[in-house]
């Protein structure tokens, strides 16, 4: 029989140490929905979502209960939207709207996709796209949206960089009245992943099949239960360790559950995303597995050391439980996600220029970063090409959700609301690097040998 | 199918025997039992074959808790513990 231990361990986890799935996205390929006509694309969008994902959030519930296992989330994310766009013309936000409509129906709490990648250049619906974003973020609710901005590949489009920052800006004014809400379903990234389970940069590659289920697992606050458990002599060899026997435990419950809905959904299964995602919630921080290990506060120097640590061990761990492991599988460093990063925050140790730092060793990048509201939107497209050049050089995927807080200043705070959280305005270098990001044009792909 | 059920709470009178009744109303099986009590702490975990249960996992559960009162009580699926805790 199982161990008891075992089994009060695992029932532990779940009562006191928020494990959960965070989510179950079914990523829908829109390509067959594609047509000249806008209004006939849009009805053939709804008609296959419905289709496919009428029973998803059903199927969820129904784990949940067999399992006794919470589900957080039910999501969606299909084919970015601007290849449709570029087949279609029209307004880009009666896609938007028809995304919302849909998402609705089938009972999902967002739906990832409002997106164009535009590493290289823009095709057809691109442009048109990235400047519906702000529209279609405050007239909708559901839907999220998110931009390639650049690859190891093909280098950083300082065009497109330039036009986010603006586009990040004004998502944020025309929301301004509701916490400045657009800002934070809009993510920009460098090398996005095509298989992503995790909102607001969900998005459904182009080379991914039809329709996929894809799971994002959870679990900060198990790490930090089993890292409290030992001794403060530990080595970090033993630390490490026990992160990785932790994050192998939580992933084979998300295969598990990945694999039951994928069988009940009749739709094949496609990847695990072994991130530790943070919620507001006490005892599901990231920041408080790295105060465990062993800083008196995030931001201490040192943080950057022990993120590099938590994040290898973790996907050490997880890799041998999953047989598929893909998106962004690593720790997740969201500021207003995050109790102890909030903390952080609030008392100065943590700043932006250290988060910067440590998304060089972490799965994403500057998340949840809410910015004073006279930030310009130059700064804002710089502080996107930093981000986007650690990723480019360190052939990883970063990604910049940053809100500026319209009519507040630094220390004043935003309140978004449930999983995405609440935070302090942080201070921004305001310097202005105005001249280099009129320049324009692209940065080429970084040399892959030398490496120094 | 099997389930395991884990009663844990202050050690009385009866655990045991208004746990198994109940089971045995919901036409569930008991396969194993092991049950300890450190001081006045009581934890019994049972291995029960749920196949032809009357009740799915989560109204068992909600009808041990009304049942067996005053103890905490979870009925979760066999796999969740196998695939977590077996490579």
């Amino acid at each position: 029989m199982l161990n008891t231990s075992d089994i009060l361990e695992t029932i532990k986890m779940i009562q006191d140490e928020n494990l959960d799935i965070r989510t179950i996205t079914m990523g829908i390929s829109l390509l067959d929905c594609a047509d000249s006509d806008i209004d006939k694309s849009c009805e053939k969008i709804y008609e296959k979502i419905c289709r496919l994902a009428g029973n998803l959030v059903k199927t969820g519930e129904d784990i949940e209960k067999k399992y006794g296992i919470p589900i957080v989330n039910k999501r969606i994310s299909v084919t970015p939207i601007a290849m449709l766009v570029g087949v279609s013309g029209g307004d880009p936000v009666k896609y938007a709207k028809t995304l919302d409509r849909a998402a609705k129906t089938v009972g999902v709490n967002f739906i990832g996709g409002y997106s164009a990648l535009v590493q290289k250049g823009f095709s057809a619906g691109d442009k048109e796209l990235m400047e519906s974003i702000p529209r279609a973020l405050s007239e909708t609710e559901f839907v999220c949206s998110s931009v390639n901005v650049g690859s190891t590949k093909a280098g950083i489009n300082m065009d497109a960089v330039k036009i986010m920052g603006r586009v990040i800006k004004e998502s944020s004014e025309i929301t301004k009245d509701r916490q400045c809400i657009g800002a934070a379903k809009l993510v920009v990234f460098c090398n996005a992943p095509e298989d992503n389970p995790f909102m607001a940069g969900a998005f459904h590659g182009p080379g991914e099949p039809d329709c996929v289920i894809n799971v994002g697992v959870s679990g900060p606050g198990v790490v930090r239960a089993a890292l409290e458990k030992m001794d403060d002599t530990d080595d970090l060899q033993k630390v490490a360790d026990t992160i990785k026997k932790t994050a192998f435990k939580i992933t084979r419950m998300g295969q598990l559950v990945g694999e039951e809905a994928s069988k009940a959904l009749g739709v094949p299964f496609g990847i695990i995303d072994l991130s530790l995602a943070p919620t507001p919630a006490i005892g599901d921080s990231v920041a408080h597995i790295l105060e465990e290990i062993g800083l008196e506060e995030v931001g201490a120097a040192g943080t950057t050391a022990a993120l590099a640590m938590l994040n290898d061990a973790v996907k050490k761990g997880g890799v041998m439980a999953s047989s598929t492991v893909g998106g962004l599988s690593g720790a997740f460093i969201p500021v207003s996600e995050d109790a102890g990063m909030i903390a952080g925050a609030r008392s100065g140790s943590l700043i932006i220029e250290k988060l910067e730092a440590m998304t060089a060793v972490c799965s994403v990048g500057l998340d949840m970063i809410i910015v004073p509201g006279d930030t310009t939107p130059e700064v804002l497209s710089a502080i996107i090409a930093d981000e986007a050049a650690i990723g480019m050089v360190n052939s990883k995927t970063t990604a910049v959700r940053i809100i500026p807080a319209i009519g507040l200043k630094d220390g004043e705070e935003l309140n978004f609301g449930g999983l995405l959280g609440y935070g302090p305005v942080m201070k921004v270098n305001t310097k202005s690097p105005a001249k280099m990001i009129n320049r324009g044009g692209r940065i080429p792909a970084p040399i892959q040998s030398l490496k120094n | 199918m099997k389930a395991v059920v884990t009663v844990i709470g202050k050690d009385t009178v009866g655990i045991l025997a208004s746990t198994s009744a109940e089971l045995a109303k919901a036409n569930v099986n008991i396969i194993e039992v092991t049950q300890s009590v450190l001081q006045d702490f009581f934890a019994m975990i049972m291995l029960v074959d749920i196949s032809e249960s009357k009740l799915s996992i989560d109204e068992l559960k909600k009808d041990l808790q009304e049942n067996v009162e005053g103890m905490e009580i979870h009925v979760m699926h066999e796999d969740i513990f196998n695939s977590m805790h077996r490579i």
